[in-house]
């Protein structure tokens, strides 16, 4: 079954089309990965779907409900959430704090129950803190949690990015080139992390990937965009032969070659 | 910012930097002296008869650069740092004398109003021009090369030497402050008189304080530590038996206060205390949420007016007490922030700034105007607003309403650190880190900016209430946009987003000046100059908001928690 469906989307930028009457489905439980050249519209895609843009044209439906129109905070508590291309923490909040804004949505605590302290309110904090303390460890930060975000190393700021996003208890999350600048073994680490957030969580999967290694090895569905257009897609092992996308990657002279061979 | 600090501080190896920080203690000086502050501040005497505070200043002024040239000269040449050091001090006075010269043969007083004789004499020691002037180099000598050698000595002899010093002319500086203080309790009014004279500290009592000091910190160094262990080693239950107990003792100190000071310092005490108010609630939204409004001022004044209204007889359409007065201004407040906080809400940094400017001027200008006269007063203000009262007991004297302020501070250093701890904090500051993520955090951006803006508003609506009691009458030019400048400044020097930086902030830029009369003139100066050298020195502030520690703290403070209940089942 399909949890995400978008139809026709097309997103501009006064003359620019970014994204190009797009359609997609992406399978419930799936890991998905959207392949392109730079400027392809990846992330704007992903930014039409988290509600940072509205799209022009098209349908954007997750589990039924449209998500044109609605704004980011709307959709994250439908169970969409995000990491960001360049990391984007709250760098002067400590990693628990981070992972904490991520639970807002699910905390219930108002105003006078905060500053009168009452018992409801007391509890919901020591289960979210506890809540906090569990993910760190599942993305293997435990201990770092009293550590300002920007002082943590690269590597560790992309698993709190992680961290923070599951903590709204996504259906659907959408990484937005999680390996970048990561030598070999913390991709490969990155790798086996992303299935496990799939098979042990059962969360769906939309990646936005530029390593092919990677988006070879995890994904069952490619979808290759070039000029915001769809381009290809299918499992991986299709799309490695198929000519469009290697035009699309390497120009025109080398689908002669690469059919010559 | 890291990156900053590093790129500042690359050490150089030549007598160019001695010569470059030289030249800017030798404007530094020369500038002090000719804006006036060397001769305004040669009043008061920080050791009787011996320094006043003018001529302290500018030899602050040669050792902080001095040591600043020091500072920047490559370690690893011990020699050279002290010439550096040397040429620096040298400089910083020697340019004065350059400027006593010139002062003989032109009239700079046509420029300069405050070139006078009496300031050459001052900046000479009374010594006349040639045996002045060896003075001068040889006091420009000796500091830089004791700022030199500080520089050299490893840190905790430095402390023990900057400290007694400075504690020195901090007592010399406050002088006004402490000597009624103390001489109005019985047993320390002979400490008084030892340390005191009429102006400024006697020698005996400045090298009393000095060596106190010096064994004290020294002992401090050398068993704190210790002592801190100690702490950290009884049992959460002790740890939290102490930590009470030094609250309540502040506590208990806090209501004796106005009673040890007197009516001037406790007038001084109001002021700061309304200050802290306003600054604990543009904290909230400034240093939590993150948005910079610049017209505060505008809440201050709702909230003032509303209690005029409601209580004073001269307009007579109410005639409410205080405190049935009090929840409404406040409710006034709120409602006005949230008023202001719908039209800017997609507004960010300095756009949002300008438009919270212009909010705090038209409130300013409306409650000024002569079509609104009959209803708030105009130019000339609403008059015989009512003090607070509690069965017979009034709030008149600044000694009582210290009371009242104090309740107020209290309860709005309560609310803010619940606040902050919370969902609703963590959201704000989320907001302040950055918006976009914090609303794909599921954040929604509406209610907690509002909810900022709200919360600021009724406190500063609180302030108000209680400024408009205190002075009994409120005017429009008692609301000028100073107050907001200052109330940002206040929370800039102490910290952004840090409950006892407020205070410290509040104490620093708003009581010290009221405390120095010589200040007054030069208050925006040393304001400009407060912000720009924090800004360098320690963009952080002065009580910078702590990192609380959340993941191990707790959890070591379960166990333990844990350990001592099977101890006492056992």
């Amino acid at each position: 079954m399909a949890i995400l469906i978008a139809k026709k989307v097309t997103k501009r930028f006064g003359g620019l089309v970014a994204v190009d009457r797009l359609d997609l489905e992406i399978q419930e439980k799936s890991i998905h990965s959207i392949i392109g050249p730079n400027g392809a519209g990846k992330t704007t895609f992903f930014n039409c779907v988290t509600g940072f843009y509205r799209p022009e044209e098209g349908e954007i439906l997750f589990n039924h409900h449209s998500l044109v129109g609605l704004l980011p905070d709307q959709i994250v508590r439908l169970g969409i959430s995000r990491t960001y291309q360049n990391i984007r923490l709250f760098p002067n909040l400590t990693a628990m704090e981070n992972v904490l804004v991520g639970l807002h949505g699910h905390l219930k605590a108002n105003f006078f129950g905060i500053v009168i302290g009452s018992s409801s309110t007391r509890k919901e904090e020591a289960e979210a803190a506890e809540e906090a303390r569990k993910l760190l460890r599942f993305v293997g930060l435990s201990g770092k949690g009293d550590f300002l975000a920007k002082n943590l190393p690269y590597g560790d700021q992309r698993k709190l990015e992680i961290a923070r996003a599951l903590a709204s208890k996504p259906k659907l999350l959408l990484l937005d080139e999680p390996t970048a600048g990561m030598n070999p073994k913390e991709t490969q680490d990155m790798m086996d992390f992303i299935q496990r957030l799939r098979d042990e969580l059962g969360i769906t999967i939309l990646l936005i990937e530029h390593q092919m290694r990677v988006v070879m090895g995890i994904s069952e569905t490619v979808t290759v965009l070039d000029y915001g257009e769809k381009i290809a897609e299918g499992p991986p092992v299709e799309i490695q032969k198929n000519p469009r996308v290697i035009e699309a990657y390497l120009g025109r002279g080398s689908v002669k070659e690469a059919t010559a061979a | 910012m890291s990156h900053k600090k590093q790129n500042r501080s690359v050490p150089i190896s030549s007598l160019v930097v001695g010569l470059k920080t030289g030249l800017i203690g030798a404007i530094l000086t020369v500038l002090l002296s000719l804006i006036g502050m060397v001769e305004a501040f040669s009043q008061r005497e920080i050791i009787h008869e011996i320094i006043s505070m003018g001529h302290a200043l500018l030899l602050l002024a040669g050792c902080f650069i001095a040591y600043f040239s020091a500072k920047r000269t490559l370690l690893e040449k011990k020699s050279l740092i002290l010439v550096n050091s040397l040429i620096a001090g040298i400089l910083s006075s020697g340019s004065l004398i350059l400027l006593v010269v010139l002062g003989h043969f032109v009239n700079l007083r046509s420029v300069f109003i405050n070139a006078s004789p009496v300031l050459f004499n001052l900046l000479l020691l009374g010594q006349g021009i040639e045996k002045g002037s060896l003075l001068l180099i040889l006091i420009g000598a000796l500091i830089g090369l004791f700022s030199g050698t500080l520089y050299l000595f490893p840190a905790r002899i430095r402390k023990a030497m900057v400290l007694p010093l400075s504690s020195v002319l901090l007592a010399g500086v406050l002088q006004d402050l402490l000597r009624p203080t103390l001489s109005a309790w019985g047993p320390l009014s002979k400490l008084s008189d030892w340390l005191f004279t009429a102006n400024g500290l006697s020698l005996s009592g400045a090298i009393t304080l000095a060596l106190f000091i010096g064994i004290g910190s020294h002992f401090w160094s050398s068993k704190g530590k210790g002592i801190q262990e100690r702490m950290k080693n009884l049992s959460l239950r002790k740890r939290r038996i102490i930590t009470y107990s030094g609250f309540l003792i502040l506590i208990f100190l806090l209501l004796l206060l106005p009673h040890l000071l007197g009516l001037f310092l406790s007038e001084v005490l109001t002021i700061v205390g309304l200050y802290i108010l306003l600054g604990l609630g543009l904290n909230i939204v400034v240093g939590y949420a993150g948005l910079l409004d610049l017209g505060y001022v505008a809440f201050f004044a709702i909230g003032a007016y509303t209690t005029a209204i409601l209580t004073s007889p001269e307009l007579g359409f109410f005639h409410l007490s205080f405190w049935s007065a009090l929840p409404i201004a406040i409710l006034m407040g709120i409602v006005s922030g949230v008023l202001l906080g719908i039209p800017v809400l997609k507004m960010r940094g300095d756009y949002l700034a300008i438009a919270t400017l212009g909010f705090g001027e038209i409130i300013r200008i409306l409650v000024l105007s002569d079509f609104l006269r009959p209803w708030l007063g105009g130019a000339q203000g609403i008059g015989k607003i009512p003090k607070a009262t509690i069965g017979s007991f009034e709030f008149a004297r600044p000694q009582d309403i210290y009371y009242l302020i104090l309740a107020g501070c209290l309860l709005v250093v309560f609310i803010s650190l619940r606040l902050k701890d919370s969902r609703i904090g963590r959201a704000w500051m989320a907001m302040r880190e950055d918006e976009d993520v914090a609303q794909a955090m599921g954040i929604n951006l509406v209610s907690t900016k509002l909810l900022a803006f709200a919360t600021g508003a009724g406190f500063s609506a609180l302030s108000g209430a209680i400024f408009a009691s205190k002075l009994g009458s409120v005017y429009p030019h008692s609301f000028n946009v100073m107050i907001s400048i200052n109330v940002v400044c206040l929370i800039i020097v102490g910290g952004m987003g840090s409950i006892p930086g407020v205070m410290v902030g509040a104490f620093a830029l708003v009581g010290l000046p009221e405390l120095l009369r010589e200040f007054a003139e030069y208050r925006l100066l040393v304001y400009g100059a407060a912000l720009v050298a924090m800004m360098l020195l320690k963009p952080e502030g002065l009580w910078p908001e702590a990192i609380r520690r959340r993941e191990l703290h707790e959890e070591s403070e379960e166990k333990t928690s844990r350990e001592s209940t099977e101890e006492t089942s056992v």
